[in-house]
């Protein structure tokens, strides 16, 4: 069973958010005994799921369990209406810091305007990708090369790359684990103040129940556990890992 | 259990032959088929003297003269301006195709416009818009596109696709522009400077067929045994490409466009109604315009001239193949750091560098019609002239390949090393970049026939003299669809050898 046919029938389609909208609490993702491959192999199976606007989840589990699975699996759902932060940076490493930040958003000009900040950056954008560098501590970097950069500073030009898609949904798979706990926590502050709903893949248990309201805990092969933070301890995510 | 395991593991190896064997099988049957075609072909030296002839040229090369500053100057301004705007409107061209090159359309027009060689253009050219500058920039220019597309395409492909799908819309335009195109570029700058040197070679072989670049004025003294004028020309032109990386640099780049552009505006008087006669008459074949059945046309001209130029352009190019392969393997160690010891290495490889140099850059129509001086039309000086100019590449590229391999420092020498240590490990390698030669030198067997050896251009260039341009037409195309079934083929032969598709080729 595929997990995109699986979907069809649960997609939170334009019609089916529109009464929800009107309740104030509208559905973003929603998965209806889904099941979930990676390169063809079952990863997680019968997955229900429903994350509704204003949520901060936090997806914890061993690596490999499937977190990357399901957060491509919710991606699919808003393809081009949401923030998003991978693991891998996928980076244009030519291209200098300012260009690859404000690729993400490109959707928000024409083409020929993208071009001729290509080729010699306009001030408006200038100006916003600036201020959104110094935020991430990249202030000193604006025209640097991307290939030039620790891995730590990679990570936080994707998380720049994510923010200036500005969109109400974030959704980062490990958005901090190059950096130290100190910046992981202000940036993840960071990537909570801009955004709406947030889905996050994060290892680090006590950054996952600081930052989140609410954890989904993945073990072989499905959801073992999902509750608010405030119901759980470090000790009882703990158990996950074993 | 286990043994059920085992057999299976056993059955995995054992479908369909290793690569190894496969490689060796395919290489037996080029030797073959090049035996069976060097039967066929006609290698006979019929010019009654050619030591004499030989003598003269090497002469020639050693008493160098330039009689006319003013004529060396026009021929090498022409050439540059050919080369520049010609590569100038194909890049652009290319680039915007390639675009849209995931299109079946585009990729299979850019297949038919490259599959035609630039000098069968050049002659279509020529019947409408005479011998003017925009016949040089257009023969030029088109080809080239058809090509540029594909590379660029490929380029494309071959770039990581993460950074681009991390994007909203991430179908369009301007993610290429800021993910594909970035990562793609140095191999675009590469290639395209590569394929610059190759229209500085076309222009000068454009001038032969009478446009007036540095090919028309070597091909005159070379016509009146005029070699020292010869030889100074050709030293012009080996200068000209040697130092190409000093000169061609991207910030002048502009500079020079316009000054081919005010040198050589790339103008025709031309008249539309011939234009438009020679697309919608002359080219229609004669039966269909006079109402005849087309049927004894057609046998005529297949019995006539289309088999035998079909079956000379395969015999000379088979027999080709196998000498540019023969002549690659037998030179590369000449050029490669992992023959011959640390200090007479050096200096065998610098003079090994040098002459492989030269027989690139040189085009095989100029080799080709020197040959044909010394032995008159037979194929033999096709054959050497092909074997030469692609050996060295291949050789200059396989040798390149080489440099990444490193021995174990009590690896065997001499012969041993070659055929122990470096043969195996580069000739996977070897044999994709000759599979990418192939349709090289297909399309080029077919041209050489217009300096009088019966391939297909043989019969579309006399097509051409007494302006049967109907069965030129036909004869190109057929020549046009010959090289898109060898693309085809080369193409999947590299894939079922598990060899590099892509066009790493430099």
């Amino acid at each position: 069973m595929n997990a995109e046919l699986n979907l069809q029938s649960s997609l939170p389609g334009q019609k089916a958010r529109g009464p929800e909208l009107a309740a104030g609490q509208h559905t973003v993702f929603l998965l209806n005994n889904a099941q979930l491959s990676y390169q063809g192999r079952a990863v997680l199976n019968n997955v229900s799921l429903k994350i509704t606007a204003g949520e901060r989840v936090a997806l914890v589990g061993k690596s490999g369990v499937g977190k990357s699975t399901l957060l491509a699996t919710l991606r699919r759902q808003l393809p081009d209406a949401l923030a998003w932060c991978p693991q891998q940076t996928g980076l244009v490493p030519m291209l200098s810091v300012y260009h690859n930040i404000y690729m993400g958003g490109l959707q928000r000009h024409n083409s020929l305007y993208n071009l001729l900040n290509l080729i010699k950056p306009l001030s408006q954008p200038l100006c916003e990708v600036t201020e959104l560098a110094a935020l991430l501590q990249l202030d000193k970097h604006v025209f640097d090369r991307v290939e030039k950069l620790s891995g730590g500073q990679c990570q936080r030009v994707a998380i720049g790359r994510a923010l200036y898609q500005q969109q109400n949904v974030f959704l980062g798979d490990e958005p901090v684990s190059a950096v130290d706990a100190y910046q992981a926590e202000q940036l993840l502050q960071l990537i909570v103040e801009r955004h709406e709903t947030l889905v996050l893949a994060l290892h680090d248990v006590e950054l996952a129940l600081g930052t989140c309201d609410r954890i989904i805990g993945l073990k072989d092969g499905a959801i073992v556990l999902d509750a608010p933070s405030s119901t759980l301890k470090v000790e009882q995510l703990a158990a996950l890992y074993r | 259990m286990q043994n059920v395991s085992v057999n299976r593991l056993m059955h995995k190896i054992k479908p369909g032959k290793s690569g190894a064997s496969s490689l060796r099988s395919t290489s037996f049957y080029l030797a073959l088929m090049a035996g069976v075609c060097l039967l066929l072909a006609d290698i006979e030296i019929i010019s009654p003297s050619p030591w004499l002839e030989l003598k003269a040229m090497g002469q020639g090369l050693i008493t160098p003269t330039i009689p006319d500053y003013q004529e060396l100057l026009s021929g090498l301004a022409n050439t540059l301006s050919f080369a520049l705007q010609g590569m100038a409107l194909a890049v652009l061209a290319g680039f915007l195709l390639s675009l849209l090159y995931r299109h079946w359309w585009v990729r299979a027009s850019c297949a038919f416009v490259r599959a035609i060689h630039e000098l069968f253009w050049a002659l279509i050219f020529i019947q409408c818009f005479g011998l003017s500058p925009l016949t040089g920039l257009l023969a030029i220019a088109l080809p080239y596109a058809g090509t540029l597309a594909k590379i660029y395409g490929e380029l494309y492909e071959e770039t990581s696709p993460h950074p681009r799908a991390h994007l909203l819309h991430s179908r369009s335009l301007s993610a290429f522009l800021y993910t594909t195109l970035p990562l793609a570029w140095p191999a675009l700058r590469h290639y395209t400077r590569y394929r610059f040197e190759c229209a500085l070679r076309s222009t000068v072989v454009l001038g032969f067929v009478g446009l007036p670049t540095l090919g028309f004025y070597l091909e005159t003294s070379l016509s009146e045994g005029l070699y020292s004028e010869a030889a100074g020309l050709l030293y012009v032109l080996l200068f000209l490409i040697a130092s190409q990386r000093w000169w061609l640099r991207k910030a002048l780049l502009p500079l020079y466009l316009l000054a081919a552009l005010i040198f050589l505006p790339p103008t025709a008087s031309f008249n539309w109604q011939i234009i438009s006669q020679f697309f919608t008459e002359d080219i229609v074949p004669r039966p269909l315009r006079t109402d005849n059945p087309i049927g004894p046309w057609l046998v005529f001209l297949w019995q006539q001239q289309l088999w035998p130029g079909l079956s000379n352009t395969l015999v000379l190019s088979q027999i080709a193949l196998f000498f540019t392969a023969l002549l690659a393997l037998l030179v590369f160690p000449f050029c490669s750091p992992l023959f011959f010891g640390r200090r007479i290495g050096q200096v065998i490889r610098r003079s090994g560098d040098g002459l492989l140099i030269i027989a690139r850059t040189l085009p095989e129509y100029l080799l080709a019609f020197v040959a044909l001086l010394l032995w008159g039309p037979s194929m033999l000086p096709a054959i050497v002239a092909l074997a030469l100019h692609n050996g060295a590449i291949v050789a200059h590229l396989t040798a390149r390949f080489g440099e990444q391999i490193v021995l174990r420092d009590d690896a065997c020498k001499g012969l041993n090393r070659y055929f122990y240590e470096v043969l195996p490990r580069i000739f996977r390698q070897f044999m994709a970049i000759l599979f990418y030669r192939w349709e090289v030198i297909i399309r080029e067997s077919a041209i050489l026939g217009i300096l009088g050896i019966a391939t297909l251009g043989f019969y579309i260039d006399s097509a051409f003299e007494e302006f049967r341009f109907d069965r030129a037409a036909l004869l190109i195309l057929a020549s046009a669809l010959l090289n898109m079934l060898v693309d085809t083929l080369a193409r999947s032969l590299r894939r079922n050898l598990h060899l590099n598709t892509t066009a790493d080729i430099r």
